[in-house]
């Protein structure tokens, strides 16, 4: 043994090397969640509890009462998309706390001192925010058969609904760091999760559509990245569904906003252990 | 020993010793006049310090002193007020990411995730570290049979005992064989027993690898046992330095180094803190207890 044998830094030769490294740095963060969630995937149970309580109490409620233009979408056709968005949604924005509680235990100290880019650890935690959100997309699908609601299963348009969720849920869970990153302790956090979601929910496409909502409220709707994101699912995952702005605008502008946010964070995820 | 320990990876850049004044060995750590303010409070005040490679450094001092702002100043974790410090040569702002790549920190605070296995832990660590993927088995095994936690690898980290836990950490933070290891206050908490133990895995760890090794210790008996030097902080500023034998000569008739420490720092090392650390200790201590 000798000292030269120091400083494990793989021989980097050119970009293909480096990205090669950057993508091990995304995955071992997410990883280690995947496999936290094989060893306890108790947590995966519970989570289906609240898309079935939106499809099931909710939907089939205001089905009866017929009370949204839904054009030719039945009710609860029209309310699958937005269940999924909302439950991928509701396990993302509260990524920020597992942060704060990773930081306060010393794990987060352990991993912004390792080499990996701090981009490469925002994007781990939200490809894990990605992984939880793909499970609740499976069980909505599974919901939504079972209510023998009319689902489009084309591999297409599934694959494409799998990859709104992956880059969706990354979303809000880096939304959610960054907010972590300001705010710095778990009691602060809550109450500001509380008081983000119920907005970011209500003000949007997915239980009832744009049209009827007053005009200042269709504004905060439009620059809210959850209705292009169930804009897009509506179009996917229903048999005879359409999305307004189009798959493809949708996309972008979720994938835009993605990587600023993953910017963002970046910049700011050192600052939580000060 | 594994062969794997004998494979050409880049040695640390010795680009900046131009940088560096009277460089014919490239000191481990170089600090000049290091400085971390926090609003009023001084945390670390003016520190100026070298390491040799291959040194197993102690910093005394009591809660509050400055060891762990120092520790994460020369870890990249925190950016330094004033002054200046290298790492390997590199310097610890300039070339941030250089550093951590050389080497290795275990936090005060527990930083094994409860939830994984030990070897979960393990493997996380070498993907972050950018440990080759073939490498990752051996290198794994090599950290766990270092550790003595071969057992367990297959554990959930949750039921380890303190000593096992502290253990893994430190299993972690050596698998890409660092230049330096900073380890902060690596036995806070453990029994005597356990206590003991982790110093013989220290020293175990440095013959094998030879790891410059800076540690921050309360506990003088830690210091003796281990270090070859020490340097004692107070409010922030280095009130002492050199071997425990010289520490103990330099106060006198003073027959232990906690009698050198008293009469250095004219208190005793359990006072000081404020309620943060004392919150944290008490923390580490109760959730390796």
């Amino acid at each position: 043994m000798t000292s030269s044998a120091h400083a494990a830094r793989p021989a980097a030769s050119g970009e293909s090397a480096g990205l090669r490294r950057f993508e091990t740095q995304v995955w071992a963060v997410a990883a280690a969640e995947v496999r936290k969630l094989r060893h306890d995937p108790l947590e995966l149970v519970t989570r289906a509890v609240q898309p079935m309580l939106w499809l099931g109490v909710f939907g089939n409620v205001m089905a009866q009462v017929r009370g949204f233009p839904t054009g030719n979408l039945a009710y609860l056709d029209f309310l699958a998309p937005g269940v999924l968005a909302q439950s991928a949604l509701f396990v993302s924005i509260f990524y920020g706390i597992a942060a704060i509680w990773e930081r306060d235990l010393g794990i987060l100290q352990k991993y912004l001192v390792s080499p990996a880019s701090r981009s490469a650890l925002v994007l781990g935690k939200a490809l894990s925010a990605g992984v939880r959100g793909l499970s609740q997309a499976a069980i909505v699908y599974l919901l939504a058969f079972a209510m023998g609601i009319d689902l489009n299963v084309s591999p297409h348009n599934v694959l494409v609904v799998f990859v709104l969720i992956l880059i969706g849920s990354g979303l809000f869970a880096t939304v959610s760091l960054i907010i972590a990153c300001i705010v710095k302790t778990r009691e602060r956090f809550m109450g500001i999760g509380q008081v983000l979601t119920m907005p970011l929910f209500f003000a949007s496409n997915a239980i009832y559509p744009i049209g009827v909502m007053p005009g200042w409220l269709r504004v905060l709707a439009r620059i809210n990245p959850l209705t292009y994101q169930v804009d897009a699912l509506r179009g996917l995952m229903i048999a005879g569904g359409s999305s307004t702005m189009g798959v493809g605008t949708d996309l972008a502008v979720l994938v835009g906003v993605f990587a600023g946010v993953v910017a963002v964070a970046a910049g700011m995820y050192p600052r939580m252990i000060t | 020993m594994p062969t794997t320990l004998q494979d050409a990876e880049c040695p640390v850049s010795r680009d900046d010793v131009g940088a560096l004044p009277d460089a014919t060995v490239t000191p481990a750590i170089r600090t000049r006049d290091l400085t971390k303010r926090f609003g009023a409070c001084l945390a670390v005040d003016g520190v100026s310090l070298d390491i040799a490679p291959q040194e197993t450094f102690g910093l005394l001092g009591p809660n509050g002193a400055g060891k762990s702002t120092l520790i994460k100043i020369l870890t990249t974790l925190l950016p330094p007020t004033s002054g200046q410090g290298w790492v390997t040569g590199l310097e610890i702002g300039r070339e941030a990411a250089r550093v951590r790549a050389a080497i290795g920190y275990v936090p005060q605070m527990l930083s094994a995730d409860g939830a994984l296995t030990g070897y979960e832990n393990l493997l996380t660590a070498a993907r972050l570290y950018g440990v080759p993927r073939k490498e990752r088995a051996p290198r794994i095994q090599e950290a766990l049979d270092l550790m003595s936690l071969g057992d367990a690898a297959h554990t959930l980290v949750r039921g380890y005992s303190g000593g096992m836990i502290r253990r893994l950490e430190i299993a972690q933070a050596m698998l890409h064989h660092p230049a330096v290891l900073f380890l902060d206050e690596p036995t806070v908490g453990l029994d005597p027993a356990a206590r003991e133990a982790m110093w013989a895995h220290l020293r175990q760890l440095q013959k094998h690898l030879q790891t410059t090794i800076l540690l921050t210790t309360h506990y003088m008996e830690e210091a003796e046992q281990l270090c070859d030097r020490v340097a004692i902080l107070d409010r922030g500023r280095m009130v002492a330095d050199g071997s425990p034998g010289d520490l103990m000569a330099r106060a006198g008739q003073a027959a232990s180094l906690e009698e050198a420490f008293i009469r250095l720092t004219g208190s005793q090392i359990e006072s000081g803190g404020n309620y943060r650390d004392v919150v944290r200790t008490r923390r580490t201590a109760r959730r390796l207890g």
